[in-house]
């Protein structure tokens, strides 16, 4: 139906799902916006617990740039209709996401080894901001990697996969941005912070 | 002679009700899981309407608190139960009253029952397409909406009342579940259903900006467009970046409540349960992140209505738009304003008077596009030929509205006077008259207005006229002398205001805006049974064009199926307010424009 309904669409128009997803990030990013002004607002009061971020956030940091780099891959032998390496890349991009969210968490389980609460009445907001802002987005995340996983399965299954370019460009546009908000946050994190 | 020319263009399929792109549909599939924008905008309009009888409704029964402080309705107690003890609204019911009306009717009436309605019904139709971006999405919005209902209505239903600490939802009262009995589940309920219609309405908003930006019809340029579409892609832009950041203040409220974090707690004491064990927490903070959606939020509320105004103004005044450039400019100036001045409401939270001076100065600068919208609704009235349908009466009433409640806006967003105002009845007179009475009356313009459009019958006229009358001179009865109240020091929030010598003045004028306020309920439900009986018995719609007007809506059939052109989407030629122009009396957008035709408007 969607399809259909969606033919008056002219050609040198942009994709209505590519706006939907545009206006979406603008959404998000919002979302953190006000999370980060909030951050810098309680930054400036008193009782704020200045903390190192655990190495394992590099680590993560260096791996989701490298997932970028795969899904860009991965769109390129879309358009140049390579199955295979089409199937490879997009299927390293979500292991490479599965890896980020465990380092993530691992960040986690190091600043509490640090005695550092991120909840609980122990808990200094500092920390508690960190995780928050890190936990949302590593639902992003998670919601990326679903769809990852969704569209790797399909290509694995359909004979032709290469045809209908859309789900992957609007797959790495959002991964894309999700790796620009990591970079983001962990700047912020790391040198306002 | 045009209006001739409507009709032929679209003669052979006048009479098509069913275009090929309605399928055999299910019922369920029709009207309950719709995908179509259409049924969509009945689920958000029927849903807000019931929302809209519960608020009004709890409003009547604080009202009459208000009003009777010291009577014993026995009635009540068999309705409310232990609310109700001894036929008085106990104290924890009232605020639990004022809350939820308060969150009901800026949410789930005004927000999602207003652009939720008119922005599903009218940009695929007014801009030339067969749907939304996704209709999908567009189907999860109402769901999403429903669902929040759901769990709103059953908060109303939990052993410790529904959320009591005022719509705002500031903490402590909505961050300790040991704050007041309405601070348990009941906020817990609140906060759930507030995160379901956040997502909701940002579903919607993203598919109707995709939609005006990417969907639009051969020839419609974005200057050609209705200016109801121009304020509702400004409507969708507010909501989609200001939403988020409401529902970040809420992700860490969440964490206060359930997870023992300090982002708002501090270490207060509170009695009954002693000091909280949380540091350095800042209430203030939340009222930041709630006012930077909530003072945008009142302009997703009023935006809308300024768009259908304008829209029912020109058509029956048969006259164009005064100044659509300045209409478009200014509403992208309160738009861009709206993000700008949130602090106004936080003047009295020991806000830095410097910095309270600079958000004075933004607040009064809304005065300007304002005044703009105002002047030129006014000068496309002067001198039009006016037709008083029902709807161009509460399309007038709206600038009435909007004038009497933009003017205390003045007071108000003055941070010297705001001191003195704030949290008084004034407060309550302002924002009801701006926001909630005047856009409410933008929304009963447009469901008069394109009610044809939506049912393919007309709502009864002597109705309409006796709902208009009543509602604008109950409105103004109502709310102009809690000015008064205001001024005088009247507090808003309070239960009963008897025990005060100072407010004995008012017993008898607080009894008289309760009685009003229950007549102008009554006549609501006059509108209700207008609207059902209609939908059924109503006169049909014969002509495709009833209210003669330019845009594209009045092309499709009377009836449209599911892709609402039955063959293809016309192309428009011209903008949407060709009135009065050169001898024609009006001029589609689907019209060319002819060789001998005068350039100017």
């Amino acid at each position: 139906m969607a399809t259909e309904l969606n033919t008056s669409v002219g050609k040198n128009k942009m994709h209505p799902y590519k706006m939907v997803l545009y206006a979406g990030l603008g959404s998000i990013v919002m979302m953190f916006a006000g999370l980060t002004s909030a951050y810098i607002v309680k930054k400036s009061q008193a009782n704020w617990l200045d903390f190192e971020l655990p190495k394992v956030f590099f680590i993560a940091t260096v791996v989701i740039l490298l997932s970028s780099f795969t899904i860009q891959m991965a769109v390129k032998k879309a358009k140049e209709g390579l199955q295979n390496p089409y199937r490879g890349f997009l299927s390293l991009t979500a292991i490479l996401g599965v890896v980020f969210m465990i380092l993530q968490v691992q960040g986690f389980m190091a600043l509490q080894a640090n005695n550092i609460a991120l909840t609980g009445p122990r808990s200094n907001s500092a920390a508690s901001f960190l995780f928050v802002i890190t936990i949302l987005h590593l639902l992003h995340v998670l919601g990326g990697v679903i769809a990852l996983i969704g569209v790797s399965f399909k290509s694995f299954l359909a004979k032709n996969n290469t045809e209908n370019t859309l789900p992957v460009e609007l797959l790495s546009t959002y991964w894309h941005f999700v790796d620009i908000l990591w970079i983001y946050l962990f700047v912020f994190l790391h040198w306002i912070g | 002679m045009s209006h001739e020319a409507v009709l032929h263009g679209h003669e052979s399929h006048g009479h098509d009700d069913h275009g090929h792109h309605e399928h055999h549909d299910t019922f369920l599939t029709k009207y309950v899981f719709s995908q179509d924008h259409k049924m969509i905008a009945k689920q958000f309009l029927i849903t807000g309407m019931v929302w809209a009888v519960l608020g009004g409704l709890m409003s009547v029964l604080f009202r009459l608190q208000l009003g009777y402080p010291d009577a014993s309705f026995p009635w009540l107690e068999s309705i409310l139960g232990k609310w109700a003890k001894g036929g008085q609204i106990t104290p924890e019911a009232y605020y639990a009253l004022v809350t939820t009306h308060g969150t009901v009717l800026v949410f789930f009436v005004l927000t999602a029952g207003l652009s939720g309605t008119f922005a599903n019904f009218l940009i695929p139709l007014q801009i030339g397409a067969r749907d939304m971006a996704s209709p999908f999405l567009n189907m999860l919005s109402y769901w999403f909406f429903f669902t929040a209902s759901i769990v709103m209505l059953s908060s109303l239903f939990v052993e410790t009342g529904p959320f009591s600490g005022g719509w705002t939802a500031y903490p402590p009262l909505s961050a300790l579940h040991d704050a007041s009995p309405g601070s348990k589940t009941g906020m817990d309920l609140w906060i759930i259903a507030m995160a379901l219609f956040v997502v909701s309405s940002l579903l919607g908003g993203l598919n109707y900006i995709a939609t005006i930006l990417n969907m639009r019809t051969k020839g419609m340029s974005m200057t050609r467009l209705p200016l109801t579409i121009w304020a509702l892609f400004f409507t969708a832009v507010l909501g989609v970046l200001s939403f988020p950041v409401l529902l970040s203040g809420m992700i860490l409220l969440i964490f206060d409540r359930n997870f023992g974090t300090s982002f708002y707690l501090s270490d207060i004491y509170v009695n009954g349960v002693g000091a909280l064990s949380n540091e350095g927490g800042s209430a203030i903070l939340f009222q930041h992140l709630f006012w930077f959606l909530g003072h945008p939020e009142v302009y997703i509320i009023l935006l809308p209505a300024m768009g259908m105004v304008s829209e029912i103004m020109s058509v029956n005044s048969r006259k164009p738009i005064f100044g659509y450039m300045a209409m478009l400019g200014s509403l992208f100036a309160i738009a861009i304003l709206a993000f700008l001045v949130w602090a106004h409401h936080m003047f009295v939270t020991g806000l830095n008077p410097f910095l309270g001076s600079v958000f004075v100065l933004l607040t009064l600068l809304i005065a300007v596009p304002s005044a703009i919208k105002v002047f030129n609704w006014l000068t496309t009235l002067w001198r039009g030929n006016i037709r008083f349908t029902p709807g161009m009466l509460f399309a007038i009433g709206f600038v009435s509205l909007f004038i009497s409640g933009g003017l205390t806006g003045i007071w108000l967003g003055n941070a010297a006077l705001d001191i003195y105002l704030h949290d008084s009845y004034f407060v309550v007179a302002h924002f009801h008259i701006v926001m909630g009475v005047a856009s409410m009356f933008g929304m009963f313009a447009g469901v008069y207005h394109w009610f044809p459009k939506m049912y393919g019958r007309y709502l009864n006229n002597s109705l309409g006229y006796i709902h208009f009358w009543i509602t604008l001179a109950g409105a103004y009865m109502i709310f102009w002398p809690m000015h008064y109240q205001g001024l005088a020091g009247m507090p808003r929030r309070y239960f009963d205001f008897s025990i005060w010598e100072s407010f004995k003045q008012f017993a008898e004028l607080n009894r008289f805006i309760s009685t009003v306020a229950m007549i102008v309920f009554a006549v609501q439900i006059l509108f209700l049974i207008n609207f059902f009986y209609s939908i059924f018995k109503g006169r049909k719609v014969t002509v495709l064009n009833p209210w003669e007007s330019n845009t594209l809506e009045w092309t499709t059939p009377i009836r449209p199926g599911h892709g609402n052109w039955p063959g293809e989407i016309p192309e428009v030629h011209r903008w949407p307010y060709d009135y009065g122009k050169d001898g024609h009396d009006f001029i589609p957008q689907t019209t060319p424009v002819g060789a001998d035709e005068t350039e100017t408007h």
